[in-house]
């Protein structure tokens, strides 16, 4: 697609999930906490927060299906409304943040950041959160589909209210974001108290982050479902082991009965017209089941590491920075959707190798 | 090259107009800087998103993120002509008789001449608004068409029906025909005494700048790395006709304003370039040197001798054409 403009472009912080999981807690929060960065937020209800700020802008949800024959390009058309209007008044404001409603399907908050070449302009998907209640996050999978996408859709993961819950009921909750997600990172808190550096400005939609993961968690899928922690997860070991080994009592019972799987895919260098146009027939021919989509390429005789991502049928890629020394050019990609076929994606991906 | 006076502003320049044959501007942070003396009044509380002029070209009407419809006089006096809470009014237009509008979210408000209020609710959020030339009738742009609504009367809307989101709108000046700009980047447009559709498409970037040539006999835009001009003086408009294409550059067109008497347009483009072309040999003259803010605000003073211009930067001025 077309050059981004010159002027650096505004990073966009989207933030879901379930009616009562905390986000206006958070929302107030980010608005009145001297964090050094003044946010305009996009909100649909402005009734839930109690704060008077002229950078808070309350907008009637309008997702707009593209006429262009994509059955999945839907675009939030008030967003883009917004972020142009929000073009206006550049410099009074650092970083958007979007808040969704609890129902509201993210997916085409994320796509209007892609599909749209005006809001491309000025701003940039940094990361979606997504605010998980422990209490009662497994009751609502049974009932509401929209909150396990959610989870399987986010970067970042704020398992909220853990005061609430017994040890036992918290690694079940755990145990089913991980299978749900193993890619995001998860913060579990109280009061929606995260410092929020930790979820604002992360470039992890950049992913030059989010893939550098430890290869054990990489291979998380082919092992137990027991880690929880992010990529680069900030407990302390002691911890995490503890929660290692009281998973394994519990097994395979905790796990969640659904169709969201994910499958990571990891070789060397890899031929980029085969690869890319790998990509792009699985994305054309199963986009609608693809949630989520992340990598890192390596191509031959290339410095530069080629990163790339994707929302159902959209896909982006571009070089970013240099292989480092020592670096193992290696390319890894990762897939989070419904009913993904692990052993087609493995074969494609493989036949890209060079 | 002409005389180019600067006057540079504080903020994106959003709109410029003549008002009372003044050249004011119009900031995203909320300034309306009037004249070339430095003048500046803030009829917002906060920024302002949208500005039209008022039919008889005495006052500018503009809309904020105060949620407030302000008219602001040559002298610099406001008046308050509606106020919609914490709404951001982003839409604006203005129409015959004195008659104004605007929209928010999915609510339009038209306000005729006679100073009366009427409100329609759509299906979907208004996005763009122009009236008719003649009488009190409005063109609503929305997802999957345009609607035409006679304020003040119970007739039910006429809705214009093609699948997409169409973004902004305008009326032919004869008002035989309705157009509007797509998120599709295209335009779509309607014959009114057929309800004929037409499709130009074609362009690279949304259409976010619509201007008719005296007449009406062409409809200039913005999109594209030429300005694309619709010939509508055909019997069946611009169907089957090749458009006519001016200032072809490797930068995107962002603005056009058609001279109000003359077959000659003003091109601003995506690097602050502004050229002047005549469309019967499609004779160049450069107005400005790029300055690398896209040009957002184009306007013709009334007798067609002076063009206003302003920039996202905030860069702005006057070029005088007689010298």
């Amino acid at each position: 697609m077309s050059a981004p403009a010159a002027a650096p472009s505004i990073p966009v912080t989207i933030l879901t999930g379930y009616l009562g999981a905390g986000k206006t807690t958070l929302l107030n929060r980010i608005l009145t906490e001297d964090h050094g960065k003044r946010y305009a937020v996009i909100v649909n209800e402005f009734g839930e927060i109690g704060i008077d700020n002229d950078l808070v802008i309350d907008t009637d949800e309008e997702v707009f299906e593209m006429n262009n024959g994509c059955i999945c390009c839907t675009v939030r058309g008030d967003l883009i409304r917004v972020v142009e209007n929000l073009a206006k008044r550049r410099g009074s404001f650092d970083a958007i943040l979007v808040e969704t409603t609890g129902v509201a399907d993210p997916v085409p908050v994320a796509q209007t950041f892609f599909m749209d070449e005006e809001v491309r302009k000025l701003a940039r998907l940094d990361a979606v959160v997504t605010l998980v209640d422990a209490k009662f996050f497994l009751d609502r999978l049974g009932d509401a589909p929209e909150a396990e996408d959610q989870v399987a859709f986010a970067d970042v993961i704020l398992l909220n209210k853990t005061d609430l819950v017994g040890p036992d009921e918290l690694a079940e909750v755990e145990a089913t974001l991980h299978q749900l997600n193993p890619y995001a990172k998860v913060y579990k808190t109280t009061r929606s108290a995260v410092d929020l550096d930790k979820i604002l400005d992360r470039g992890a939609f950049d992913l030059d982050r989010v893939l550098e993961l430890d290869p054990s968690f990489l291979d998380a899928d082919e092992h137990d479902h027991d880690h929880v922690c992010g990529p680069d997860c900030d407990h302390d070991h002691r911890h995490h082991d503890h929660d290692h080994d009281h998973d394994h009592h519990h097994g395979h019972e905790t796990h969640h009965d659904t169709e969201i799987t994910s499958v990571s895919l990891r070789g060397g260098e890899l031929n980029p017209d085969k690869i890319l146009s790998w990509i792009s027939e699985v994305t054309q021919t199963q986009g609608p089941d693809i949630l989520r989509l992340k990598g890192i390429l390596a191509f031959p005789d290339e410095p530069k590491r080629y990163v790339v991502q994707g929302i159902h049928m959209i896909v982006e890629g571009d070089l970013q920075r240099d292989w480092k020394p020592g670096e193992p050019r290696e390319s890894r990609l990762v897939f989070i959707g419904r009913h993904l076929d692990k052993a087609a994606l493995e074969a494609g991906f493989k036949a890209a190798a060079v | 090259m002409p005389e180019v006076t600067p006057l540079p502003l504080s903020g994106y320049v959003v709109d410029v107009r003549y008002v009372g044959g003044v050249p004011t501007f119009v900031t995203g942070d909320g300034a309306v800087a009037l004249g070339t003396a430095g003048r500046v009044v803030r009829p917002h509380a906060g920024g302002i998103l949208a500005a039209t002029l008022a039919a008889d070209g005495k006052s500018l009407v503009t809309g904020g993120d105060d949620g407030k419809v302000m008219r602001t006089t040559a002298d610099g006096d406001s008046t308050l002509l509606a106020e919609r809470g914490r709404k951001w009014i982003d839409v604006v237009a203005a129409g015959p008789g004195g008659a104004i509008a605007f929209a928010s979210g999915r609510t339009v408000v038209a306000i005729d001449g006679s100073g009366k209020t009427h409100e329609l609710e759509r299906p979907r959020a208004a996005l763009g608004l122009a009236f008719f030339p003649k009488g009190l009738r409005l063109a609503i742009a929305g997802y999957n068409g345009a609607g035409l609504w006679f304020p003040g009367t119970a007739a039910p809307v006429q809705e214009l029906e093609w699948k997409g989101s169409h973004i902004a709108v305008t009326v032919s000046p004869d008002g035989a025909s309705v157009v509007t700009s797509m998120q599709e980047m295209a335009l779509h447009g309607w014959r009114l005494r057929d309800g004929q559709n037409m499709r130009m498409s074609g362009y690279p970037a949304k259409v976010k700048s619509m201007s008719w040539s005296v007449k009406g006999r062409y409809l200039a835009t913005s999109g594209a790395g030429v300005s694309v001009l619709w010939p509508f003086f055909h019997k069946d408009g611009p169907m089957g006709q090749r458009p006519l294409e001016l200032g072809g550059r490797q930068e995107l067109v962002t603005r056009v304003a058609c001279h109000p008497s003359e077959e000659i347009a003003a091109l601003g483009y995506d690097d602050g370039m502004i050229l002047l072309s005549r469309f019967a040999d499609r004779e160049e003259v450069l107005l400005a040197r790029p300055n690398g803010s896209p040009v957002s605000a184009l306007a013709w003073s009334g007798n067609g001798l002076e063009l206003a211009f302003g920039c996202e930067s905030g860069a702005a001025g006057l070029i005088d054409l007689t010298a």
